[in-house]
């Protein structure tokens, strides 16, 4: 049976009411994206408590959960956090949800770790969204290893309908084995869209709080006897997974494919021929049902994305496999033509491919910070300063690519303060090479505070700058405890950059608009010729946000005749701005023109003015 | 490559802003009022930020990937002229590129580093194997009344050429924009960019 008829059956099942802005769920068949299949089965599933933190591909997630009734919703500040408080859910009995992408699990990955051990009451699923092909990330690690790692249960739905489905079922077994579950979704999963089909609620009520030391209290005494109950859940786990309804084989051809998530669909696509051995649940693996399909199928191929981890276990197993035509490459996500490619002794054609782009390479087309972006005057001086920049995580990366060219590096989140303390311990402080440390209010707040508390412990005098846009820019403007606002828009305390540094014993504070370089400019010299750590806050919101937007109201002018096309306005990379290509002259896009203002101030003509 | 020869395959690109998922729901949402199984894939993120973004939409009696392959693409559709040319292979032999007559300079080119071609339109012509319809989506767009409904206009174009019918195109455009007064000058739009291209076809 396929896939469609499948879904077709699951409809008529399921009675149709209305709409999430109506606080009543929409149910039937929807055109749902992952991320918003997630949403729609963690409320059907009775979840009462959601968290995580913002990164895509894993955002929407909560940002649509937030709309459903009787399920408290929270950002966290990082990974760790998120995960530590949903254990805590868990532990007083109700079921929980706990989302992020794979580089935040190794943020979390410290309590998931022992949380295996002490295993969890109510259900308690952790979404990871990896990122095959890196379209925003920095890494594309395959966090099937974590599953691995850690001993814990791991779910990898095809599509849409499929994460409805497998969510459901994750909660149950993440209570029937009293074991947190990973549930491995990818890009192509999280924002594809297809059809599927949500159901009405089931109420799981909490089951409340019981004290239990040998459980709950990981010294080493109780950890020896949970590690043993671990391993003891894991090997029922084992027979359990033999059977389950998420494991199934398809029957077609004589060739053989093991496979599973999204690649699934690929193979679908690419080999239509071969019978497949679908997996839904990744770990603990199926070995009877694998050895099975494969002794029944006259050669047995593995398909997969990023690491060879299906094929490393089932060689494990001892099970033969048969090596594809082509090596599967193990960088870059998968595609349908990739697939097919695997099996093809030699490069298939692609008949319009490629005739247009022989003659002329294509000018590329990377992102850039916006009009009035509140980024751009920092990194102009920054510039200027000719400084040593550290980066981090967020909008403000784009300031590494051409034209403002103006940072130096890009870790991973919370690494620019830490880096920018080492560097200047490696290259001194008198270093022309001047070091400062660059790093949003949401990144800061996410793993910067710690690092910055180390300068000050161990007698660093390094220069930190927050970014402070109050939102979390990058992944579509979600509320940080340092926007004011929680995840529902209800008004939270915001942090005080200025009263946490000081108390971190930072002694330089200073506020100061980035709009005004020329300020900007004096309070960095000052930071850096101060004798102490020094934390200068640039402070303005995101000009993408509709209030913010609205108050700039002065437009830039520009004067043709007095242009004498010297592009120096080109260096800031403002998208409103571009070149006359007969003339070299500035072009204005006023639709784009925010009214920031800052072009004026490298424009040594006075051609653009206010 | 195999199977789907059933299932339509349509690539909307263009540039962050200009529309392309807003464009991209409307398809989807029609082709699923007429029955067929749909996938939508796209990335967010990163490519927001005026970078070149895409939309695969595909539908048919039954579909697997959410990614068109590489040169199964039955249309092309363009909001913006050197997106076209960045997107041309995605194209089967005998498939359509329709193009927004409309350029962005990107970054690369307003820094003076790179050029932006004067020809595009004769470059796609010129592609063996494929029909290029250009559709003047400036001019249409503010007939309309919004500059910003260039995407609903191309959209109108694409239509004339799919055998989905016009009253779930209606339909879909009135599940994604529930403005009236957007709807308004969006169907406006649509109706101006399916009419053209009719005439287009008709010569």
């Amino acid at each position: 049976m396929g896939r469609f008829q499948q879904r077709a059956i699951i409809q008529h099942e399921i009675d149709m009411a209305t709409r999430p802005s109506e606080k009543v769920i929409k149910a039937g068949k929807v055109f749902l994206s992952g991320n918003e299949a997630v949403a729609h089965s963690a409320w059907a599933a009775g979840v009462r408590f959601a968290t995580g933190y913002p990164g895509t591909p894993s955002t929407e997630i909560l940002e649509t959960l937030v709309g459903f009734p009787e399920v408290h919703c929270e950002w966290a500040p990082n990974e760790k956090v998120a995960l530590e408080t949903a254990a805590g859910a868990s532990l007083g009995g109700i079921r929980s949800l706990v989302t992020m992408k794979h580089v935040g699990l190794n943020v979390a990955a410290d309590p998931l770790m022992t949380l295996a051990y002490t295993g969890v009451k109510g259900g308690l699923v952790v979404i990871s969204a990896d990122d095959p092909g890196m379209h925003s990330s920095q890494n594309e690690q395959d966090n099937r290893n974590y599953a691995r790692f850690a001993k814990v249960p791991m779910f990898e739905p095809a599509d849409s309908a499929e994460v409805v489905e497998y969510l459901k079922e994750a909660y149950a077994l993440s209570e029937r084995y009293e074991l947190p579950v990973l549930f491995r979704m990818t890009t192509r999963i999280c924002h594809s869209k297809s059809p599927a089909f949500t159901g009405p609620r089931t109420d799981v009520p909490p089951t409340g709080y019981e004290k239990d030391f040998v459980r709950n209290v990981m010294v080493p005494a109780n950890a020896r006897i949970m590690r043993v109950e671990l391993q003891r859940k894991m090997n029922e786990l084992l027979r359990e997974v033999e059977t389950s309804a998420l494991n199934r084989i398809e029957r077609r051809g004589e060739l053989g494919v093991i496979t599973s998530g999204n690649i699934y669909n690929y193979v679908r696509e690419a080999l239509p021929g071969v019978s497949v051995l679908k997996l839904g649940i990744t770990w603990p693996l199926p070995e009877k049902m694998i050895a099975g399909f494969a002794s029944s199928c006259e050669r047995t191929f593995v398909v997969e994305e990023l690491d060879p981890f299906l094929e490393t276990e089932i060689r494990a197993m001892g099970v033969p496999l048969s090596a594809t035509p082509r090596p599967r490459p193990q960088v870059d996500e998968m595609s349908p033509e990739k697939v097919a490619e695997l099996f093809s002794e030699s490069r298939p054609e692609i008949a319009v491919a490629d005739q247009a782009g022989q003659t002329l390479e294509i000018a590329p087309r990377p992102p850039v910070l916006c009009p009035g972006c509140s980024h751009r005057g920092v990194f102009m001086v920054l510039k200027k300063m000719r400084l040593t920049v550290t980066g981090d995580i967020g909008c403000y990366t784009l300031s590494a690519l051409p034209p403002l060219e103006s940072m130096d590096t890009c870790l991973c989140m919370g690494a620019s303060v830490g880096m920018a303390y080492g560097l200047e311990r490696a290259i001194g402080r008198q270093s022309k090479k001047k070091v400062v440390a660059v790093i949003g209010d949401s990144t800061f707040l996410h793993s910067g505070i710690a690092p910055l508390l180390n300068i000050v412990y161990n007698g660093g005098k390094t220069v930190t700058v927050i970014l402070d846009n109050r939102t979390t820019a990058m992944t579509g403007h979600n509320e940080n405890p340092g926007s004011g606002k929680r995840i529902d828009g209800e008004p939270a305390p915001g942090i005080d950059f200025e009263a946490l540094s000081r108390a971190l014993g930072v002694e330089f504070v200073e506020t100061v608009d980035p709009y005004n370089i020329d300020k900007f400019r004096e309070v960095m010299e000052q930071a850096l010729a101060f004798d102490g750590p020094a934390v200068v806050v640039a402070s303005r919101a995101c000009v993408l946000i509709p209030d913010e937007r609205r108050q700039l109201k002065p437009k830039v002018n520009l004067d043709q005749e007095a242009c004498n096309a010297c592009g120096a306005c080109f260096r800031i990379g403002c998208p409103a701005l571009s070149m006359d290509s007969e003339t070299g002259k500035c072009r204005l896009n006023t639709l784009l023109c925010a009214g920031c203002g800052l072009c004026t101030t490298s424009c040594p003509t006075g051609a653009l003015g206010l | 490559m195999s199977g789907s020869e059933s299932v339509t395959n349509v690539l909307m690109v263009g540039v962050g802003g200009q529309g392309i998922m807003l464009a991209s729901e409307i398809l989807s949402g029609t082709a699923l009022l007429a029955g067929y199984d749909v996938t939508k894939s796209e990335v967010h993120g990163m490519s927001q930020r005026g970078g070149s973004v895409n939309s695969h939409v595909r539908f048919g009696p039954e579909v697997f990937s959410p990614l068109i392959p590489a040169g199964q693409a039955h249309f092309v559709v363009a909001l913006e002229k050197l997106e076209a040319l960045r997107w041309a292979g995605y194209l089967v032999p005998g498939g359509t590129m329709i193009v927004n007559d409309f350029r962005l300079d990107p970054a690369t080119v307003t820094t003076g580093k790179l050029t932006y071609p004067e020809d595009v339109i004769e470059r796609l012509k010129s592609l063996q194997d494929c029909r290029v319809r250009v559709v003047d989506g400036p001019a249409l767009s503010v007939q309309a009344g919004d500059f910003r409904t260039m995407n609903t206009v191309v959209l109108g174009a694409l239509s004339s050429m799919l055998e989905l019918s016009e009253e779930y195109w209606y339909k879909g455009m009135e599940e994604r924009i529930t403005r009236k007064n957007l709807l308004q000058i969006n169907t406006r739009a649509f109706e101006l960019g399916r009419q053209a291209a009719q005439d287009g076809n008709r010569n």
